[in-house]
């Protein structure tokens, strides 16, 4: 049985204390401890981005970091992105992935929302082209991405201030 | 997906780190990104008993400009790179590469001294940094040593990297200005190794090419440089039959592995077109 170590980190705001072995991926943390189960795994090999996290500012793929490497880190994870905003709204991107109809399975959709997080702090007016090619680290097999741009393209206007509506012509008229 | 038990040590200081290097010999290993090692360790590839965490260590990090010479920390992040002014405007070729490198989760984590130190074949920023003409810095308790990319890479996981150094710092000589550059990769998606990538840098008088350095990426068990290929472009006037010869010269020195990416004919092709197109671009954007 090797060393099992304390990890102190911020977990969607709340200070959080685990205790894990060193060989703890992140994602199992944030899964089996800490109950947060939206982060989902997809693969073994650090390809599909399904476990995204952000982390210190950072879109991480939780499945490769160590939990022992998250001590002092911020960890926001898609469980606490609608509290963001306070008061427990969905946040822009959520509302976007259900207007512009961005997710089947919803198995991507966790990490395709916290990748899009950090994508918009960063580009806050990125071309389709720009969230192609800054999502690619994120796989998905329902939808074959062209709904997720134009999520990420509602959502970056949304938080813009500009005036939203889907582009879906059968969600028009229902919002 | 689960790695073998091991021991975490995480460093405040280099020469702490050197000293646990030092304490656990060849069971231990130094965590970088993280991107290549915990990838091998998850799949029991490697099964270090110690790892020893370089992420404290804020004097590996930044990118600076130190006389002639563009210095950067080991553990720069690819993302710091992309977003770097100073190698934005002063040196390109980099960032043009770390674009092509993964995905952006692994570009915010994986290192410039960690794709170096890890002697892939199949990463990028060893033949980058053999057409810049840059030198490592290696620290161990005896001191630096610094040495030149071209000569580092030993073998397929193999470098000149011995136990207990770390490498420390990329040192880069200042590209001169209207110098032309260009990374051309042929892969089969956004985030794989290459089938076959060159990167070339170039200067040019008039319509001659004065100068040249051209390597390439996955087409050996190390990154290699093409240099008869560069000989046969040096001191002549830039047209399509030099530029043939040149691709022909630098398919002569591939030696790539059959895989899942073609085999040994189609990527040696490969290397050749891609040294075709880098030289191509490289010289309309170097100035006369």
């Amino acid at each position: 049985m090797s060393q099992k170590i304390m990890v102190s980190f911020k977990l969607n705001g709340k200070e959080t204390d685990v205790v894990v072995e060193s060989r703890e991926l992140l994602i199992h943390t944030l899964r089996e401890k800490c109950l947060h189960t939206g982060p989902h795994i997809g693969c073994e090999t650090s390809h599909c981005g399904a476990c995204t996290v952000d982390f210190d500012g950072m879109s991480v793929k939780s499945c490769t970091m160590l939990t022992v490497q998250a001590e002092g880190a911020e960890v926001l994870t898609v469980e606490g992105l609608a509290g963001l905003g306070g008061g427990g709204d969905l946040h822009a991107l959520q509302e976007a992935f259900m207007q512009e109809h961005g997710l089947q399975c919803g198995f991507c959709t966790p990490g395709m929302l916290m990748r899009a997080y950090r994508l918009l702090q960063e580009n806050p007016d990125p071309s389709e082209e720009e969230i192609r090619y800054w999502m690619a680290g994120n796989l998905c097999r329902c939808t074959g991405y062209q709904n997720i741009v134009k999520a990420v393209q509602y959502a970056a206007r949304k938080l813009r201030g500009e005036a939203v509506e889907t582009s879906h012509p059968l969600m028009a008229d229902t919002h | 997906m689960i790695p073998r038990p091991f021991e975490y040590h995480a460093p405040r200081s280099l020469s702490e780190a050197i000293a646990l290097l030092n304490a656990h010999g060849d069971t231990a290993k130094l965590l970088a990104g993280g991107h290549s090692l915990l990838p091998m360790m998850k799949l029991r590839f490697a099964e270090p008993g110690h790892l020893i965490d370089l992420g404290k260590l804020p004097d590996l990090q930044g990118i600076r400009e130190v006389g002639n010479e563009i210095r950067i920390g080991a553990m720069t992040t690819e993302n710091a790179l992309i977003w770097s002014e100073l190698l934005q405007t002063r040196c390109p070729l980099i960032v043009e590469g770390a674009r092509q490198i993964s995905d952006p989760q692994v570009r915010y984590r994986g290192t410039l001294g960690g794709d170096i130190a890890h002697g892939d074949p199949g990463n990028d920023h060893p033949a980058l940094m053999i057409a810049l003409d840059a030198s490592f810095v290696l620290l161990s308790e005896q001191g630096e040593r610094v040495v030149p990319a071209d000569g580092f890479f030993l073998g397929t996981y193999m470098t000149q990297l011995e136990p207990g150094e770390i490498l420390t710092e990329i040192r880069i000589p200042m590209p001169p200005s209207g110098a032309g550059y260009c990374y051309a990769k042929l892969k089969r998606k956004t985030g794989d190794f290459a089938t076959a990538a060159a990167a070339v840098t170039l200067r040019r008088t008039g319509d001659t090419v004065s100068d040249v350095r051209i390597a390439l990426t996955n087409v050996a068990p190390t990154a290699i440089r093409a240099t008869d290929a560069e000989q046969a472009l040096r001191g002549k006037p830039f047209d399509e039959s030099v530029v043939a010869e040149a691709a022909r010269l630098a398919m002569a020195v591939c030696d790539p592995v059959e895989d899942l990416r073609g085999d040994v004919e189609y990527r040696t092709a490969m290397a050749g077109e891609m040294v075709r197109r880098a030289l191509t671009v490289a010289y309309s954007r170097a100035t006369a």
